[in-house]
């Protein structure tokens, strides 16, 4: 794909980049000044070989790492094998058989369903709510957000291991209840299967709210200050100026971090891992695709297996993914992720 | 306008809080702050029992799991210092952390110099095959991936962490860097050339220095990531004497589940390293999410 000659090339080229200016239509660019006139076939040639000593080792590493491993899962897949030795027990279709019938699959699909849904709707409101209270003049506000934003920084694993501890049935929430009287109310947060995926839910809310404060923080900001002017002059009340300029004009906001949400949740696994390790997730009711794909696949042993749940769950993402940017990120990220729209 | 340049890097200037307007502020409604205060509270409150459960003992938390240190002790802080184990996951994550960073940032600013300033066919193939990248989660690929690195001859190696790390931090660059390097103006590269700078020339003295800005930006989230990351490590490094930091403290709340206070003092210096970065750079990280994902 990069064989063509560049002047042809600069001609047919023409869908712009995300943020450009559009140079007219297949108009040649007059602003190249790299393909000076009398010497263009040296120049193509140069033009070519930088292109190449350039973006060659990115092709190289993000081919070999990223796209290969995704085709190798979809060959493993359908192979019954091992991790060693070459494949050659092939079952074709078997595997995903297996995984449709496969109860436990069912159950962590649900799951995933679950934390999808409720991440957006514990996180949307208190998040909306936050946004707008710290984007008034207030002090400290810079401070505010830092804090607000902690979470969202410490890794899944410390974040594991604390509350962990801390939802444990002797550990320091129950304590913390029976101490302000509210005794009745202590429960066995990680390991009752009704309350556990609450508790998961919890957890969750308290890492990544943050995360959604910010970037609504930034969408707020980018709101041109003579709306909120304009609005007050015509008598508007506060909750008024918040329900018909903010929230419809961080719309765009609102749908990509839904979006990131949504994406973040299929994919959940260090959280469950860390503080219901591999085999307790799914008696508790936390168990995600992610944990049911490493304690099926490489914790067994079972490589073509865990492949297969690798695929599947891989075209889940997707088809969610593609779905929520064909009717619902369309208008926002034309440019962005979707450049191969014409 | 949000429509076109839904993504790009949030320059200096434009983040939030102009400083000069501070002094100009009222104090405005104490319920605010109020409210701000029980988030606040809410966000930190975890991350105190952490600390402050490291400077307990055993008997203490077992007879109240939620207090304070009475007496305060020293000494689990003290041993997790005085453990070479800890100061080696501590370095084998400082080394995968800025390898990666730095193979994350040549790589990205190089292929991101050429989607943004070179024409030619199969550029918008080439953008789209690493914005796809995106869709492409390592929990998704990480059984293939963790047979890839075992073929390849680098497990219990940090190599086989960096590797995958970088190709995974490649979407991010590009997405983020791109709309930067487009955003150098065209004249200052015609200015290079009649100054008889070529392409490469005008690569080296003018684009590096001057996407400096996307640079850290793309640089801190690329270390951020890998500082934090757990699920790669657990695949591919089973050795102790290889583990990274999340890894090593997983590993010593599993091994000395009953010593609690010793597994939070753990824990929390485990931590302190990310907080610091963070702080240091907290404009630019913040900076950096939203400006990769404005709407």
């Amino acid at each position: 794909m990069r064989k063509e000659s560049a002047g042809a090339a600069s001609l047919t080229d023409e869908r712009p980049m995300p943020g450009t200016k559009k140079v007219g239509d297949g108009a040649p660019r007059a602003s190249s000044p790299a393909t000076p006139r009398p010497t263009r076939k040296t120049a193509d040639w140069r033009k070519r070989l930088e292109i190449t000593i350039l973006s060659g080792p990115a092709i190289i590493v993000f081919v070999s790492f990223v796209i290969l491993p995704v085709i190798l899962a979809a060959y493993y897949g359908f192979f019954r094998w091992k991790g060693y030795g070459p494949a050659t027990d092939f079952v074709g279709w078997g595997n995903y058989f297996i995984i449709f019938a496969d109860s436990a699959f069912h159950e962590v699909v649900l799951h995933n369903g679950i934390i999808v849904v409720l991440s957006l709707v514990f996180q949307l409101p208190v998040a909306i709510f936050l946004a707008l209270l710290l984007n008034q003049k207030i002090r400290g506000r810079s401070l505010i957000r830092v804090l607000i934003f902690v979470p969202y920084i410490i890794s899944e694993v410390i974040v594991g291991i604390g509350w962990g501890l801390m939802l444990q049935t002797n550990g320091a929430v129950n304590d913390l209840l029976a101490a302000v009287g509210l005794g009745a109310f202590r429960a066995d947060w990680l390991s009752d299967p009704k309350i556990a995926i609450w508790s998961l839910m919890v957890i969750i809310t308290w890492k990544y709210v943050g995360f959604a404060v910010i970037l609504f923080l930034a969408g707020l900001q980018s709101i041109p200050e003579e709306l909120f002017e304009a609005a007050s002059i015509d008598g508007a009340t506060y909750w008024q100026v918040q329900r018909h300029i903010t929230l419809p004009l961080l719309g765009p906001t609102l749908r990509i971090w839904a979006f990131l949400s949504i994406i973040g949740s299929l994919q959940l696994f260090d959280l469950v891992f860390i503080i219901w390790g591999q085999y307790v997730a799914s008696t508790a009711g936390t168990s995600t695709m992610a944990t049911y794909m490493v304690a099926n696949g490489r914790t067994s042993g079972n490589f073509g297996y865990g492949s297969a749940v690798a695929v599947v769950m891989f075209l889940i993402s997707l088809v969610i993914a593609l779905t929520y940017q064909r009717f619902v990120l369309r208008r926002d990220t034309a440019g962005a992720l979707t450049e191969r729209q014409k | 306008m949000s429509t076109m340049t839904s993504v790009r890097p949030m320059l200096e200037e434009e983040l939030p809080e102009v400083r000069g307007t501070r002094e100009r502020q009222k104090w405005g409604n104490p319920v605010t702050y109020f409210i701000a205060f029980l988030f606040i509270a809410l966000s930190l409150g975890p991350v105190l029992y952490i600390v402050t459960g490291g400077f307990r003992d055993n008997s203490q938390i077992t007879s109240s799991p939620a207090g304070f240190p009475t007496p305060w002790r020293f000494d689990n802080y003290l041993n997790v210092l005085s453990s070479a184990t800890f100061w080696q996951q501590i370095g084998n994550s400082a080394i995968v952390g800025l390898t990666t960073t730095i193979g994350v940032v040549v790589l990205g600013v190089m292929v991101s110099f050429v989607l943004a300033r070179y024409h030619f066919q199969g550029r918008a193939a080439m953008y789209s095959l690493f914005a796809a990248g995106l869709m492409f989660p390592m929990t998704v690929a990480i059984t293939p991936l963790y047979i890839l690195v075992k073929d390849l001859g680098l497990m219990n190696s940090l190599a086989g962490v960096i590797l995958p790390q970088i190709a995974f931090g490649l979407p991010v660059t590009v997405i983020i860097l791109v709309p930067f390097l487009k955003a150098i103006p065209d004249e200052i590269e015609e200015a290079a050339s009649i100054d008889g700078a070529s392409r490469l020339g005008f690569f080296f003295r003018m684009v590096v220095p001057l996407s400096i800005p996307g640079v850290v930006t793309t640089g801190i989230l690329a270390f951020v990531a890998s500082w934090n990351s757990y699920l790669l490590p657990l695949f591919i490094l089973s050795d102790q004497s290889t583990y990274t930091l999340p890894l090593g403290v997983q590993a010593f709340a599993s091994q000395y589940s009953v010593d609690t206070a010793s597994v939070l003092a753990f824990t929390s210096l485990s931590m302190i390293p990310a907080l610091i970065f963070f702080t240091l750079f907290e404009r630019r990280i913040v900076g950096g999410l939203t400006g990769a994902v404005k709407g």
